[in-house]
């Protein structure tokens, strides 16, 4: 298949490998901040082909994961709701909140609907005029535009039963934050992909300008890895710190206006909290005084009175890169994907999930 | 009565599963249909002969669309029943069948997943001896479910197993990989997209017995049907107690089926297959049991896909294309809706 093959080829990654190789005088840690990264490294086994001197810390890109357990509290209230239905993503349905999981509330009776594009969404809500569809509209600027888009549709075609609950987040914040704490130490970061296709490369000068760590925005196959870590490496080794494309096949240094475009159109920058991280200023996206009127927060006040993290659960740790998964206690002991304590053994992107997996 | 029945456009009623007269009517123009000496009798039981060692299983089909390209319940209520038995080595004979309708379900469409079944059974040289319909309020089941049961003979000096599997067998898998779970998921309306994927539904008694007349060392037969090829590995690594090694790049998938996967984030080992096998057998007999299986038209992308070793005992790993290396897990937290 084009663009897929050619990017999992043998003779090119061992090329690849070899030449990392070359830079075997200094060790490294290199975050890879996008949880479809984590992934794709265990699933193609790229830990195993690298040298021992190169350490890959999973990052705080797994939007499932990063959601407060305020806001998981909350998404469980709203589906507590009279004649509401919930439309999400599979990943959030077994994410456990403090009490109950989403899983758990439909099987007593609550109408939660898995979808693949928010576009579901909205024709539920046409399918449904005297129910309200609220869509938990989680992500980072991979899915805030498609939100957006999906937001001024409604709009137009004068959807009046259609809300979304948005926990959105910005990514180069997240990597700002990390760097601030100084609790790890990171030398290059691997950089989102499809995140990067919104943003472009641009949105990263900042962080190699004022805190000197090379930015190479990475595809998803391996030989992309594989070169990205590479490009890592020589800038290290060079003592360079820019921002480069290596998936250039997708990203541009101004990214994509349009979706840009949508994205301002809509939203606002806002501080939100990050498990894990923390409050991190303006690294979230509230709905703007226009489309105010979709806030499903504001509609149904939501309440998560008593929101707790389970206190034996590592995934703050485990998204700031300061602990693996194997490190947590919970880990494989308790927390199964079968029977997670934490987001980050349920979602799919998930660290703990990935080295549950493939580990 | 009959052609009454077949007339177009008349609903099941509840009145079909009253056990009266509408009742004696359904059954009598399946059975009919099926023209089965044991069958036809329509006493309580059919009465049949055996000597031997007997294979018995059991399966329910409630598949979400009914109808999808390569097939539709019927044929996967039957062959799916072929399939079980034939992965223990036997000689698929008879088999049961009931379905649970709902209430308003067309009879032209019973008719048709009747029509199916009957066609299954004869691709697969089985009789349908037994059967039951009950029929449901609406809502009370969807359109229509099925369960079949099968009993099959086993030869003497077969032993095939999960249990069986040794250190040094070699795996073979007898096609491509997610046709089913593919062609299910795209006959759904959900996806805006369209393939020429079709069902993989196919009886598999044949094959095995042609495997068996080259070798009757085969130790351990699977077909991978839901939690797909990487959940059967599991099992049987687990059963046998054996590590399991195989090859990325030896999977035969359709570039269809590795398209949609991309797209949707789907691993084609995980998804469900209803007309393929891995069998595990001694290296020695590997390259014949292979040609036979390439010479049967079900099983001619057949691959030697990896090995059995003595290393991590109960696991299975996975040599990538690119030429890594990981765990191959079980299915866990499927999120695909039913699809046999």
């Amino acid at each position: 298949m084009r663009f897929i093959d050619e990017f999992r080829d043998r003779s090119i990654a061992r090329r690849i490998v070899e030449k990392i190789r070359m830079f075997d005088s200094f060790e490294v840690n290199l975050m890879e901040v996008c949880g479809t990264h984590t992934v794709a490294i265990f699933k193609q086994g790229i830990k195993g082909m690298l040298p021992e001197n190169i350490s890959l810390l999973s990052g705080p890109g797994c939007p499932v994961c990063v959601t407060s357990q305020e806001d998981i509290d909350k998404v469980i209230d709203l589906v507590k709701k009279r004649d509401v239905i919930i439309a999400t993503f599979g990943d959030m349905l077994r994410v456990p909140g403090t009490n109950s999981s989403l899983e758990e509330e439909r099987s007593k009776g609550a109408d939660i609907r898995v979808i693949y594009s928010p576009r579901e969404a909205l024709r539920i809500a046409g399918e449904n005029p005297s129910k309200r569809v609220i869509l938990l509209a989680i992500g980072f600027e991979t899915t805030s535009p498609l939100i957006a888009a999906c937001l001024q549709d409604a709009r137009k075609e004068r959807i009046q039963n259609f809300l979304i609950f948005s926990t959105h987040k910005l990514i180069p914040p997240a990597m700002e934050a990390l760097l601030k704490s100084k609790e790890v130490n990171i030398d290059g970061f691997i950089c989102p992909g499809h995140v990067s296709v919104t943003i472009g490369s641009n949105a990263y000068r900042f962080i190699a300008r004022e805190y000197k760590v090379p930015c190479v925005i990475t595809g998803f196959e391996p030989v992309d890895v594989l070169q990205s870590i590479f490009m890592l490496m020589k800038q290290i080794k060079e003592n360079r710190a820019e921002v480069e494309i290596q998936y250039f096949r997708a990203v541009r240094p101004e990214g994509n206006r349009i979706a840009q475009e949508l994205i301002s159109e809509v939203f606002e920058v806002t501080d939100v909290f990050w498990r894990g991280l923390g409050t991190i200023p303006k690294s979230g996206l509230r709905l703007n005084r226009r489309f105010s009127d979709f806030d499903a927060e504001r509609e149904f006040r939501p309440e998560a009175a008593e929101s707790k993290e389970n206190p034996d659960c590592s995934c703050g740790e485990v998204l700031r890169g300061v602990k693996k998964p194997t490190e947590c206690k919970l880990y494989k002991r308790i927390c199964t994907p079968e029977r997670p304590y934490g987001p980050c053994m349920v979602s799919s992107e998930g660290a703990c999930a990935a080295y549950y997996r493939y580990g | 009565m009959v052609e009454e029945l077949e007339s177009s456009g008349k609903k099941i009623l509840l009145a079909h599963g009253s056990g009266g007269r509408l009742t004696h009517q359904l059954i009598k123009s399946f059975v009919k249909k099926f023209r089965s000496p044991a069958l036809a009798k329509l006493d309580d039981s059919a009465v049949l002969k055996f000597k031997g060692k007997l294979a018995f299983t059991t399966d329910s089909y409630v598949v979400d669309p009914i109808y999808f390209p390569g097939g539709d319940i019927g044929k996967l209520a039957v062959n799916g029943t072929v399939n079980d038995l034939a992965m223990v080595g036997a000689v698929p004979l008879y088999l049961s069948a009931s379905a649970i309708i709902e209430e308003g379900f067309t009879v032209v469409e019973l008719e048709g997943i009747f029509d199916s079944m009957n066609k299954a059974a004869r691709t697969a040289e089985v009789e349908i001896v037994a059967g039951d319909t009950k029929v449901v309020e609406r809502g009370g089941a969807d359109k229509i479910f099925i369960n079949t049961s099968g009993i099959g003979l086993i030869d003497s000096g077969v032993d095939i197993s999960s249990k069986n599997a040794r250190i040094g067998d070699r795996i073979i898998l007898s096609g491509t990989i997610g046709d089913h779970g593919i062609a299910i998921l795209s006959a759904r309306e959900r996806f805006d997209f369209r393939t020429k994927v079709k069902s993989d539904s196919q009886p598999l008694n044949r094959i095995v017995q042609e495997m068996l007349k080259a070798s009757k060392k085969i130790h351990t037969l699977r077909d991978p049907t839901r939690g797909g090829l990487a959940t059967a590995l599991n099992e049987i690594a687990e059963q046998s107690g054996v590590g399991i090694e195989i090859e990325e790049e030896k999977i035969p998938v359709r570039e269809e089926v590795r398209a949609v996967c991309e797209m949707l984030g789907l691993d084609p080992l995980y998804i469900a297959n209803e007309g393929k096998l891995v069998a595990f057998v001694p290296e020695r007999d590997c390259k014949r049991i292979l040609n036979v299986i390439r010479s049967n038209r079900f099983g001619r992308n057949a691959q030697i896909i990896g090995t059995v070793v003595a290393r991590h005992r109960g696991r299975v790993l996975v040599k990538t294309s690119v030429g890594g290396q990981r765990v191959l897990d079980m299915l866990t937290g499927e999120q695909l809706p039913r699809i046999c």
